[in-house]
């Protein structure tokens, strides 16, 4: 899991070009990228701290129409990659998109020289694109938290007659703080690695300057430089996740926790709640995909639905699935043994371990490339030594390397998951379990798991899901003639004619929104 | 339920990604897109009966192969952009390709010691707003005069193919000379350099801009598309565009020979293939770019903007200057 960071750190420093480059980076290219950097992470992680806490906390503590089902909706943007959704808003809000045309019609106003519009191509527009498809990080952390945390002193506070405003502010957020940590990580590292959407939305970020300074300014160690201050925020960030969560220990009562009893709300409140869940909903999830629905149709794509398409859709779950198991079994490893204090040396490994989210995909795909190929040649070598067989490589032709890959890039989700979820389980029922003389697996098998498996099973997910849409390490490492899902939505797009994969796009949400679904549902069972 | 779940998903595709040793047909790694090859592929496989395993990249192809070594299975690079293809020449992937078909083809300084073979031209032209500019020929360096400020649109200075015409640029004029033109350039620009080259055409309908830079075959597609598209090619009009004195900046896609190709006469066939009539017409005009191949005098570029007049500065120039423009360009702060 090192093996692509130890690639960075030496690639940052290997050569005399290295050290050429990097006051130009210093004078030129990193100044603008950290200030567009911050602004963007201050943006969305402002947006979707608000977004997300605050519609977590309508559906736990009140009733209003529609909220069984936003409940579950809330989480749907988390479907669409950020890359499509910003493709998406530019045509919608584009000179010939709907709401101009329709302004245009009504006004008979012929040009831009005429009006204004908003246009999405700039820092505010990438803030607001990618604050709405990521809020949900914050909401299914909040909200998990809110639907089982401390009901009885919420309630406490309610029958001493604190006002709705004053319970959030002095009960609910000092509650959510560590679950609000947890899932603004997610997203601020989410919004570091983006490449795809910032780039089109003309944002100047690190990892856009990442890689531009391999592509264009040719230089491999000045890209690593740019990675590896990168790496610092990160840490930063993490280190400030873990200060936020504090020392408090979350562990439940062993007995099951009563969930909070809702408010009903009635007339305006009400109607201003439900509206305050639409929102999101709408512009993360309803107005994409009726886009894409629209264009499918409008230009007769269902034609394209054939036994091609099928098998990116087999090749995108087959690789995802393998993957988020192999990242739930790692992060259950990790987080058990971390949590029995005996390893010592387990936790900061699992720390470093996790960076993979954090680290770009294509730098990080670029630093797995060389162990792995090295490790195909080896054993191709051997092979052909010793059998006289000719196997290829192995990893990189099998898509093993692939499946590698995801699983380095989302180990993050998988151990935090699984650390989540075995938090609530109180550690006097190992120290009982132990007592009663069950062995570490059976405390695993018979304790940890039964109790966990919802927490879990979310994390598995989310990294499905996150499989699902990624891109750079799948368009770097796949193996001859395998597609998937991604890769072809990246083809038409890539020409400038993304509409023409927007079936393959519309599968990938399809594919992504049944986990959605079983996340937030999920989400409601209590706490498992 | 989640292990059902990924059942469900095993079973759909359990055999699919088995490792096959591609040891016959030819394998292709390239950064072009599958859209456009694939007809040109699967016309080789019907002519040929050799099969075409490919794997289409974005950035890294060089990367990659390198990391593959001595058994990377990879036989045939297409890649577009000289800056591109030099790289892997000077990475030591590649091989010299011996075929009297390339040598009778393509001329000389499109083939550099045959260590890469151009397959097609792409000129990289200025448009105008066909309703609000009366001019029908312009030079790169007049996009400097000041009359088009706040009227011209560009995408990211450091996208490969701006890169590319700047270091052309800076070879014929030197980089002082570069530097204050980029300046005036930039202080044109009527939004942030950005979007992509489609996208300047849609910014002229729409009246944001009057000026762009667009490479020459995304006029052809938008010219085909039947959607919203065609209205943007109807906005525009390409003009004659020179250097002062000199061609079109023009760029190559081109074939390349991996050192370690496994299928190496496959792989010389699959080149040949490419530069034939037939391949030609499918694959220039798939994508409006100009043959390499003489032969093929009526392609769909030429019939809709004409014949091209490229620069005589040679590639290999270019190409060199490419980090200097980068730098330049985070210099002046192009894409700020």
């Amino acid at each position: 899991m090192l093996l692509p960071l130890l690639a960075l750190v030496a690639t940052a420093l290997s050569s005399r070009q290295a050290a050429e480059i990097w006051p130009h980076l210093a004078a030129n290219v990193l100044p603008t990228a950290l200030v567009q950097t911050s602004l963007l992470l201050v943006g969305i992680g402002t947006a979707c701290a608000v977004i997300g806490v605050g519609t977590a906390w309508l559906v736990t503590q009140y009733d209003f129409p529609g909220r069984r089902s936003l409940e579950w909706l809330l989480v749907l943007p988390l479907a669409l990659p950020t890359y499509l959704t910003a493709y998406i808003y530019v045509e919608f809000l584009g000179f010939q998109g709907p709401l101009q045309s329709a302004l245009r019609a009504a006004t008979g106003w012929r040009s831009l020289r005429d009006y204004w519009f908003p246009d999405p191509r700039n820092l505010p527009g990438a803030i607001a694109i990618m604050a709405i498809v990521l809020y949900p990080y914050v909401y299914l952390s909040t909200r998990a938290l809110f639907s089982v945390q401390g009901a009885s002193i919420v309630e406490a506070a309610r029958n001493l007659g604190a006002a709705p405003g004053r319970l959030f502010w002095r009960i609910g957020l000092p509650l959510a703080r560590p679950a609000l940590a947890a899932g603004l990580t997610l997203v601020l590292l989410e919004t570091l690695n983006d490449i795809g959407a910032t780039e089109y939305l003309g944002v100047r970020s690190l990892t856009l300057s990442i890689y531009t300074t391999w592509v264009n300014r040719g230089s491999l160690p000045g890209a690593a430089q740019i990675a590896c201050v990168m790496l610092l925020i990160v840490f930063a960030l993490i280190l400030a996740e873990r200060k936020l969560r504090g020392q408090r220990r979350f562990a439940l009562p062993v007995r099951q926790p009563r969930p909070v009893t809702r408010r009903p709300l009635h007339g305006r409140s009400a109607a201003l709640a439900a509206l305050a869940c639409v929102l999101p909903v709408l512009f993360g999830a309803a107005l994409p995909i009726g886009y894409l629905l629209t264009e499918i149709l409008q230009r007769g794509l269902l034609a394209q639905f054939d036994a091609a398409l099928l098998r990116l859709l087999g090749n995108a779950l087959l690789l995802s699935g393998l993957a988020s198991i192999l990242v739930v079994a790692l992060g259950l490893g990790i987080a058990t043994a971390s949590r029995s204090g005996r390893e010592t040396w387990l936790k900061p490994l699992a720390r470093i371990a996790s960076l993979g989210y954090a680290v770009p995909g294509t730098v990080l795909a670029l630093g797995l490339l060389i162990p792995l190929a090295a490790f195909d040649n080896l054993l191709a070598d051997a092979a052909s030594a010793l059998f006289g067989l000719k196997p290829g490589l192995i990893l990189i032709g099998s898509g093993a390397a692939l499946v590698i890959a995801y699983t380095v890039r989302f180990l993050a989700i998988g151990v935090s998951g699984v650390e989540s979820g075995l938090a609530r389980v109180s550690p006097r029922i190992d120290d009982a379990a132990r007592a009663l003389g069950a062995a570490g697996p059976e405390v695993l098998r018979r304790i940890h798991w039964p109790l966990a498996r919802p927490a879990i099973a979310a994390a598995g997910l989310l990294v499905f899901v996150d499989c699902l849409k990624e891109l750079p390490a799948t368009l770097l490492l796949r193996p001859l003639n395998v597609d998937t899902l991604a890769t072809v939505v990246y083809g038409h797009a890539s020409r400038g004619v993304f509409e023409d994969g927007a079936l393959a796009a519309l599968l990938i949400i399809l594919a992504g929104l049944y986990p959605a679904f079983v996340l937030a549902k999920a989400g409601t069972n209590r706490a498992g | 339920m989640i292990a059902k779940t990924y059942l469900h998903a095993l079973a759909l595709s359990s055999c699919l990604l088995a490792a096959p040793a591609f040891a016959q047909g030819v394998n292709l790694y390239t950064t072009r897109e599958p859209a456009l090859l694939n007809p040109v592929l699967e016309a080789f496989t019907k002519d040929t009966g050799i099969k075409v395993n490919a794997v289409f990249l974005k950035d890294g192809l060089q990367e990659r192969i390198r990391a593959e070594g001595a058994n990377s299975p990879a036989d045939v690079m297409l890649m577009v952009d000289v800056g591109e293809i030099n790289a892997a020449v000077d990475a030591g992937i590649t091989q010299p390709i011996k075929s009297a078909v390339v040598d009778k083809t393509v001329p000389a300084q499109l083939r550099p010691d045959n260590n890469w073979v151009t397959l097609t031209k792409r000129a990289r032209v200025v448009v105008v707003s066909k309703e609000r500019v009366k001019q029908d020929a312009i030079t790169y360096e007049d996009l400097a005069d000041p009359k088009w400020k706040g009227k011209f649109c560009i995408r990211a200075g450091q996208h490969p193919y701006n890169n590319a015409l700047f270091a052309a640029y800076l070879a014929h004029h030197g980089a002082e000379k570069t530097e204050t033109w980029l300046k005036a350039v930039r202080a044109n620009a009527a939004r942030k350099p950005g979007g992509g080259d489609r996208d300047v055409a849609r910014d002229i309908q729409s009246g944001l801009c009057d000026i762009a830079i667009i490479n020459t075959y995304y006029i052809g597609l938008m010219s085909q598309a039947k959607n919203e598209q065609k209205g943007w090619f109807d906005a525009i009009q390409p003009l004659k565009t020179t250097f002062a004195g000199g061609g079109t900046h023009v760029n190559v896609s081109a074939a390349a020979l991996a050192k370690n190709a496994p299928n190496k006469d496959n792989a010389v066939k699959l080149v040949e293939y490419m530069l034939g009539d037939k391949a030609q017409a499918l694959y220039a005009n798939g994508n409006f770019e100009f043959p390499v191949n003489p032969a093929v005098t009526d392609s769909a570029a030429v019939k809709l903007l004409g014949a091209v007049n490229p620069d005589k500065l040679p590639l290999s120039e270019v190409a060199k200057q490419r980090k200097a423009a980068a730098n330049l360009v985070d210099k002046v702060g192009f894409d700020n």
